[in-house]
């Protein structure tokens, strides 16, 4: 099979409808690359987590979206960018159960373990930028190892 | 004659609106033949010429404050309604926002050859900028039905939107004492909202014992989604009833794991029957084939 086509897009984020289409523009193309269905549902729960982040706490953003081909390897990578009032405290941010909206704090958290590569880059008053990747893997069941 | 220039542009406003105003009957016959205007009155060609003549005296009023360009002018506050109205009955017909700008746009030629007829001499400093003005009234005339289209698809998309909420959302009576909901699609902060306020209330008309969320047409469980379902567990835990969540699907279950989110206090069950069974057997019924009768096989 030839590397399947799909495009670098960057897709804005201002609304809850923008997190459906982002949500549903990301399990196409995750789906196009040949990510398997338990894989699909991880990356696009990950993408929802991290874009209502942009939405609710960065004030709205935008997502790039970058198909990754790497020797026989493919993959997606996922930023996440706002101007937001970006994060004080990240290590706090990143700690499970921790939210300053009344949310589970799962999101940062729970994101970083859905996916193989998750970085994250604040500065305060500026804004926040969460980078996630995701490969297919070789096998069709779930990857083994995630702990 | 040499004048300032603004006194100028007065008086041409002002003599497009005496032409407007003397033109009123014969512009408003002429675009009562326009699509625009016919196909929105459609009860009698009277309503029609009405419909018309509003719109020439606001442009007429327009006109006479000098201002063609002005968007806000209190002239179009007569008409804004009425051109919302066509505007909004034009995008039902599947016409799109600049197809309706294009028909506006058309309005300008039947008034212009009108215009042109007032002067000997069309080579006429004063026809030509009477004509321009008119040009620029029109433009404006249009941009206000643009605005008015824009809005009227906000509303439309809203209520769409709202029925949409309505309906995806039904509550059905499974047995004496179980509801269910069958959730489809995204379960946005308002989705959820009416679906627990469709289900508390089921809970009470229904004096339902048990709630059965079944989650098998929802694509994604996110952490605010797992934390609606907890709330309105918990809810319905209030009321008295005991709420099921079926339908978790294999994929949904090990991202929900791996997203750290406990639904370890709700009941869950893999299917829908599989939670009515639940609720059945927790009231004391059994549900199993038929036993066979020995005595009348045959
Ligand atoms: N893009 C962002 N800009 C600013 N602050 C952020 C951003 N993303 C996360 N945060 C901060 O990090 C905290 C933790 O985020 P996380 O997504 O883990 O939890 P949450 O959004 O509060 O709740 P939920 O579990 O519903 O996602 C947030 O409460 C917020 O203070
Ligand atoms: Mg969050």
């Amino acid at each position: 099979m030839h590397a399947p086509f799909v495009s670098a897009t960057r897709l804005s984020i201002g609304s809850d409808a923008d997190l459906a289409w982002v949500r549903q523009q990301v399990r196409q193309a995750a789906a196009a690359l040949g990510f398997g269905l338990v894989q699909q549902t991880k990356l696009v729960t990950a993408v929802s987590e991290l874009a209502r982040n942009t939405l609710v706490h960065g004030g709205g953003g935008h997502m790039e979206m970058t198909p990754l081909a790497e020797g026989n390897r493919v993959g997606l990578r996922l930023s996440f960018v706002d101007r937001g009032p970006g994060i004080r405290d990240l290590e706090l941010a990143m700690t499970d159960g921790y939210t300053t909206g009344g949310g589970l704090g799962k999101g940062l958290s729970g994101s970083k373990r859905l996916v193989a590569e998750f970085a994250i880059d604040s500065r305060p008053g500026e804004g926040t930028t969460v980078t996630i990747a995701d490969w297919v893997s070789g096998v069709p069941s779930p990857r083994a190892g995630a702990s | 004659m040499q004048v300032a220039e603004h006194e100028t542009a007065l008086d041409v406003t002002r003599e497009l609106s005496d032409f407007l105003e003397r033109r009123r009957e014969q512009i408003a016959q002429r675009w009562a033949e326009a699509s625009l205007f016919r196909a929105v009155f459609t009860v009698s060609r009277d309503e029609a010429v009405e419909a018309c003549k509003a719109v020439v005296d606001a442009l007429a009023e327009v006109a006479r404050g000098g201002r063609p360009e002005d968007l806000r002018a209190p002239g179009f506050d007569s008409v804004r309604e009425q051109l919302g109205r066509m505007a909004a009955s034009r995008a039902k017909a599947g016409y799109t926002p600049s197809q309706i700008a294009g028909e506006v746009a058309g309005l300008r030629e039947p008034v212009t050859s009108l215009l042109r007829a007032e002067y000997d001499d069309p080579a006429d400093p004063r026809a030509q900028a009477n004509e321009i003005a008119l040009t620029i009234l029109i433009g404006t005339l249009r941009l206000v039905v643009m605005e008015t289209t824009v809005d009227a698809g906000e509303e439309l998309i809203a209520r769409q939107r709202q029925q949409l909420l309505e309906v995806a959302t039904p509550v059905i009576r499974l047995w004496d004492g179980v509801v269910a909901v069958p959730l489809i699609g995204t379960l946005d902060s308002a989705r959820s909202q009416i679906v627990m306020e469709s289900l508390l209330e089921a809970i009470v008309d229904q004096r339902a014992r048990y709630a059965i969320l079944d989650i098998t047409g929802v694509p994604t469980v996110d952490s605010l989604v797992a934390q609606h379902l907890m709330k309105t567990v918990a809810a319905a835990r209030l009321m008295g009833a005991e709420c099921i969540v079926s339908g978790i699907r294999p994929a949904i279950a090990q991202t929900i794991v791996q997203l750290g989110i406990d639904l370890g206090t709700i009941i869950t069950r893999a299917g829908l029957s599989d939670a009515l069974a639940y609720a059945l057997s927790q009231q004391g019924i059994v549900v199993s084939p038929r036993p066979a009768m020995g005595g009348n096989a045959r």
